[in-house]
C-alpha cells in the first residue's frame, strides 16, 4: 500500500474527499452571507436555519408530493428564497437604519423559532434521503473509490459559486448590486428600485443556503439542527476571508473545508476546532481577513 | 446598507434615572422582598433567577456600556462553573475558592478570547466571540475533567469560610443573594467610574475616543474581562446552587439566552438584565413541565424584541410617563 | 407665460431633529439654467437633495412637469424626469468606467446615445475599462454628469461641479453645461464660485439659512455686487 507521511494514500484521499465535500457547503454558505451581508449589512444567522428549510422542503416535496430531487434542487430554493423574501419585506427591512447587531440579533431569532417549529414537529433525529439513482455508486479513481454522489456535490457548488460570482461581477444586475452596496441611496435616486434590490439579494442569499440544504441531504441526514452548528463555522470562515470579496469567501470555504479534512488525517482531536485556531490566528496576523479590504 | 446608525442601547441613554427619595423606597422594597422571598417561593428557583440576573447584568456591562456584543459569555459562565466544580469536587477546595478559582478561570479565558475579539469591531465582533466560545465548547467536550457529555455532577456544595454549612437551602439562598448584591453594586460602581465614563464614550463615538487619546483597545479589553469575570461569578455561583456543570452552559443556546434577558430587560440600564433574566428563568420553569419547546418562544421573543421593544421593559418603564412620574427622568 | 418645469413651494426639510429648509419657494423654466448661490451649510445641497427626495423628511410642495413629488418614492423621482449629480459625484469604486456610465437606468427617449458622450467626453473613453475611481477629480465629475446625460432626464440638479478643480477643467465643465443648454437641458445648479456661474447661468437664488433671500437675472447681476460681496465673502 502506498503511504504519504506514514498514513495510506487512500485514507488521505478520502479525507482530502470529506473535506472538499465540506468545503464545498462552507463556500455556499459563506458565498451567501457575503452577498447578504454585503448589500443589507446584515449577518444573516439564519443561514444555518434555512441550509436546514432547503434539506427539509426537499425530503418533504419527495415524500408529500413524490417530487424528485432534480426537481427539488430548483423548487427548494426557489421556496426558500419565496420565504427569505417575505421574512425580509416584512420585518428585517424595518432594521436597516439601526444598529447593525440588531439584524444579527434578529435573524438569531428567526433561526430559534424556524429550527424549535422543526424539532417540534419532526424531533431531533436525522431523517435519510435517498441520492437519485443516477448518481449512486461510485467509480474506481485507481487510487481510490470515489462515490459519484460525493463527486456531484463538489461539481454543482463549484458551478453555482462561479455562477453568482460571474452574475454579480459581469451583469448588469451584478453593476446595481456592486453599487448599491457602495451608495444606495445614489443608486435609488438614478431609478433602480433598491429595496426590491435588497429583497432579492436576501432571496438569493436564502435560495443558495437551501441549495447547499439540498445537496447536503443525502450526505448527511435531513435534521432540524443540521444547520445550527454549521452556521458558526461558517461564520469563522468567513471572518478567515473576510467578507469584502464574493470570490474571497469562496476561495476560503474550499481551502478551509480541505484544510479541516486533512486535519483529520493527521490529528483528528483538533479537526472540529482547527477552523476557529486558524481563524484566531489570522485576527493576529491579518484583522481584515485574507480577502478582507475593510479595516 | 450604509450610513450612520445609532448605536446598540444607546437609545437608553437619553433615559438615565436619577437617585431619589422614590428609587431609595424603591431599592428597600425589592431588598426586603428578595430577604423574604424564599418564604414563599421556591429557593433553588430564586437562586437561580438570582445567578442569571447577576449573569445577565455582567453581560450588560458590556454590551450596554461599551456597545460589544459578544456572543460567546456562556465560555465564561459555563467554564467557571466546570472550574469551580472541578476544584471543589475533585481537589476538595471550599466553595468560596472553588469559585474565586472560576471567577479567575473566567478572567483568563476573557482576556485570550478579548484580545482576539477587539482586533475586529461591531459585528464581526460578534461572530467572532460565537466562534471562539464554540471552540471553548468543544475543548469542554473533550476535555477529561469535564467529564463530556456526563459533565460534573454531585458537586458538593462545602462549608463557607468553614462556618456556614450551604447544603442547607436557606444558607445557601442568603450566600446567593450576598454575592448577587456585592456583583450587582460592583457593576454600578464600575460603570460610574471614571473607566466606565470612557467605556461610554467609546460606545458613543470610538473615533473621537481614539482622536482625544484613549487607548481605545485597552478600555475595551478591560471591560470584557471585567465582565467575563463576572460572568465567571455568576457561573461558580450556578454549579454549587445546581450541585453540577454541564456543557449546556457553555453551549452557544446559553450564550443567547444571556441576549435575550438582556434585550428584554433593557440593554444599558442597571436593572434590566435582571428583570429580563427573571422573565426568562421563569417562563422556562414554567414550559419545563409542557411539551411545547422553549426554543420557539425564545425565539419569536427574540424577533419582537428587536422588532418592536428595542429598549426592554425597563427601558420602556423609564421613558413611560408613569416612569417620568416617579422621577426617572430624562438627562438632558 | 407656460407653467415651470419644475417649482417648490414652502419646502421644509429636517436631518434628524435638526431643521434645515425653513420654506423654499423656487422654479426652473423648461430650458433654463439656474444657480443657487450662499455659503456654506445655507442648505443649497439639502433643497437638491430634498427635492430629489433622498432627503424625505420634508414638507411643502414640489411639482415637476404638473407632476406632484411629495409622494413619489425616491426610485420613481429619477423616471420623473429629474437627474441628480452629487456634490461628492458619487463614481463607483467597484464599477468600470463604462460600467458608471451605463449604471442608471434610462428614464426617456432623447438622452444622449454613448458615442455622443464619448464625442463630449474623449478622456472617459479612453479609460471606459479602468475602475471608476481611478480617475482624475475632473474626469470624475465629467463621468458623474455624463452618466445622466445618457437618461434622458430633462432636468440636472448638478451640485457644486466645479468644487476643488483646476481652472482649465472647470472651463471645459462650463462648455458642457453651455452645450447642454444648446440642447434645451433644464439645469438647477448649485455653486459657490460665481464667477464661473455667472458665465452660464440664466437666474440666480440666493440662499441664506434654508430660505431664499434674493432672486435675479443674470442681466441684474451688476447692481447686485454689493449684496453678493456682503452674503458670498466673495
Amino acid at each position: 500500500m502506498t503511504m504519504i507521511f506514514g498514513i495510506p494514500v487512500q485514507a488521505l484521499m478520502g479525507q482530502l474527499l470529506v473535506g472538499l465535500i465540506n468545503g464545498s457547503f462552507y463556500a455556499l454558505l459563506s458565498l451567501g452571507l457575503a452577498v447578504i451581508f454585503g448589500l443589507l449589512r446584515v449577518i444573516n444567522f439564519a443561514h444555518g436555519a434555512q441550509y436546514m428549510l432547503g434539506a427539509f422542503t426537499a425530503l418533504l416535496l419527495l415524500t408529500v408530493g413524490g417530487v424528485n430531487y432534480w426537481l427539488a434542487l430548483i423548487a427548494a430554493p426557489l421556496i426558500v428564497g419565496l420565504f427569505g423574501a417575505i421574512i425580509e419585506r416584512t420585518m428585517l427591512s424595518r432594521l436597516y437604519k439601526l444598529d447593525h447587531l440588531y439584524g444579527l440579533l434578529f435573524t438569531f431569532g428567526l433561526a430559534l423559532a424556524i429550527e424549535g417549529t422543526f424539532r417540534y414537529f419532526y424531533g431531533a433525529s436525522g431523517m435519510p434521503y435517498a441520492a437519485p439513482g443516477a448518481l449512486t455508486g461510485a467509480v474506481n479513481l485507481g487510487f481510490m473509490f470515489l462515490p459519484i454522489y460525493r463527486g456531484w456535490v463538489v461539481i454543482a457548488s463549484l458551478i453555482v459559486c462561479i455562477a453568482v460570482w460571474f452574475m454579480i461581477e459581469k451583469t448588469k444586475l451584478g453593476a446595481y448590486l456592486r453599487a448599491a452596496t457602495e451608495n444606495p441611496a445614489l443608486v435609488q435616486s438614478f431609478g433602480v428600485n433598491v429595496p426590491l434590490l435588497l429583497t432579492l439579494t436576501y432571496a438569493l442569499g436564502a435560495g443558495l443556503a437551501a441549495f447547499a440544504g439540498v445537496l447536503a441531504a443525502p450526505v448527511y441526514q435531513v435534521s432540524p439542527l443540521m444547520g445550527s452548528n454549521l452556521i458558526i463555522i461558517v461564520f469563522a470562515v468567513v471572518v478567515v476571508g473576510g467578507m469584502g470579496s464574493i470570490l474571497g469567501a469562496i476561495v476560503t470555504g474550499y481551502m478551509l473545508g480541505v484544510v479541516e479534512g486533512l486535519t483529520k488525517v493527521f490529528y483528528p482531536e483538533a479537526s472540529n476546532i482547527v477552523i476557529f485556531v486558524i481563524m484566531a490566528f489570522v485576527l493576529i496576523l491579518r484583522p481584515a481577513g485574507l480577502f478582507g479590504k475593510d479595516a | 446598507m450604509a450610513g450612520k446608525s445609532e448605536p446598540i442601547g444607546a437609545e437608553q441613554v437619553a433615559i438615565h434615572p436619577k437617585a431619589g427619595p422614590i428609587q431609595l423606597v424603591l431599592l428597600a422594597v425589592i431588598a426586603a422582598a428578595l430577604l423574604v422571598a424564599p418564604q414563599f417561593l421556591y429557593p433553588i428557583f430564586l437562586m437561580k433567577l438570582l445567578a442569571f440576573g447577576l449573569f445577565a447584568a455582567a453581560f450588560n456591562l458590556l454590551l450596554g456600556y461599551t456597545g460589544l456584543l459578544s456572543f460567546g459569555h456562556a465560555a465564561f459562565f459555563g467554564g467557571s462553573a466546570y472550574f469551580t466544580a472541578h476544584a471543589v469536587k475533585v481537589w476538595g477546595w471550599p466553595p468560596e475558592a472553588g469559585i474565586l478559582l472560576g471567577v479567575l478561570g473566567a478572567a483568563a479565558l476573557g482576556l485570550v478570547m478579548g484580545a482576539i475579539a477587539i482586533r475586529r469591531q461591531g459585528i464581526y465582533f460578534a461572530m467572532i466571540t460565537l466562534a471562539l466560545s464554540q471552540m471553548f465548547f468543544f475543548f469542554c467536550l473533550q476535555a477529561e475533567f469535564t467529564h463530556g457529555e456526563d459533565g460534573i455532577q454531585s458537586v458538593p456544595r462545602g462549608r463557607l469560610f468553614g462556618m456556614f454549612d450551604l447544603s442547607d437551602t436557606m444558607t445557601m439562598y442568603y450566600f446567593v443573594l450576598a454575592v448577587f448584591i456585592v456583583g450587582l453594586l460592583v457593576i454600578w460602581r464600575f460603570v460610574n467610574s471614571p473607566f466606565g465614563m470612557i467605556l461610554k464614550s467609546i460606545r458613543e463615538n470610538e473615533q473621537r475616543a481614539i482622536s482625544l487619546g484613549y487607548s481605545v483597545s485597552r478600555y475595551k479589553l478591560g471591560a470584557f474581562v471585567m465582565s467575563a469575570a463576572l460572568a465567571g461569578l455568576a457561573g461558580g455561583i450556578k454549579a454549587l446552587i445546581f450541585q453540577f456543570a454541564t456543557l449546556t452552559d457553555v453551549g452557544w443556546q446559553m450564550s443567547g439566552e444571556v441576549i435575550l434577558m438582556t434585550l428584554l430587560g433593557g440593554i444599558g440600564t442597571l436593572a434590566g438584565p435582571v428583570v429580563g433574566a427573571g422573565l426568562v428563568v421563569t417562563l422556562q420553569n414554567y414550559l419545563a413541565t409542557s411539551d411545547f419547546p422553549v426554543t420557539i418562544i425564545t425565539g419569536v421573543v427574540f424577533m419582537v424584541c428587536v422588532l418592536v421593544f428595542r429598549r426592554g421593559l425597563i427601558g420602556e418603564f423609564f421613558a413611560s410617563k408613569l416612569g417620568r412620574r416617579l422621577g426617572f427622568r430624562s438627562e438632558s | 407665460m407656460t407653467a415651470p418645469l419644475l417649482e417648490t413651494a414652502g419646502l421644509q426639510a429636517w436631518y434628524g431633529e435638526s431643521h434645515v429648509l425653513h420654506g423654499v419657494d423656487l422654479h426652473v423654466h423648461e430650458g433654463e439654467m439656474i444657480c443657487i448661490l450662499g455659503r456654506n451649510g445655507m442648505g443649497k445641497t439639502t433643497t437638491l437633495r430634498t427635492i430629489m427626495g433622498i432627503l424625505r423628511k420634508r414638507t411643502g410642495r414640489i411639482t415637476f412637469a404638473g407632476q406632484d413629488l411629495m409622494s413619489v418614492p425616491l426610485h420613481k423621482t429619477a423616471r420623473a424626469g429629474l437627474g441628480f449629480v452629487p456634490e461628492e459625484r458619487g463614481i463607483f469604486a467597484t464599477l468600470s468606467v463604462e460600467e458608471n456610465l451605463m449604471l442608471p437606468p434610462k428614464v426617456a427617449d432623447g438622452g444622449m446615445t454613448v458615442a455622443e458622450i464619448y464625442d463630449l467626453f474623449p478622456n472617459l473613453s479612453e479609460r471606459r475599462n479602468s475602475p471608476g475611481t481611478k480617475l482624475s477629480g475632473g474626469e470624475q465629475q465629467m463621468l458623474a454628469m455624463a452618466r445622466i446625460l445618457r437618461t434622458g432626464a430633462r432636468c440636472l440638479l448638478l451640485d457644486e461641479p466645479t468644487e476643488g478643480l483646476a481652472p482649465v477643467i472647470i472651463n471645459a465643465i462650463g462648455d458642457v453645461l453651455r452645450q447642454l443648454k444648446q440642447r434645451g437641458m433644464t439645469v438647477v445648479l448649485v455653486e459657490q464660485n460665481f464667477r464661473f456661474a455667472a458665465k452660464v447661468a440664466d437666474r440666480f437664488y440666493l440662499m441664506d439659512h434654508g430660505t431664499m433671500t434674493a432672486e435675479f437675472p443674470v442681466s441684474d447681476l451688476p447692481n447686485r455686487m454689493d449684496l453678493l460681496h456682503r452674503e458670498l465673502g466673495v
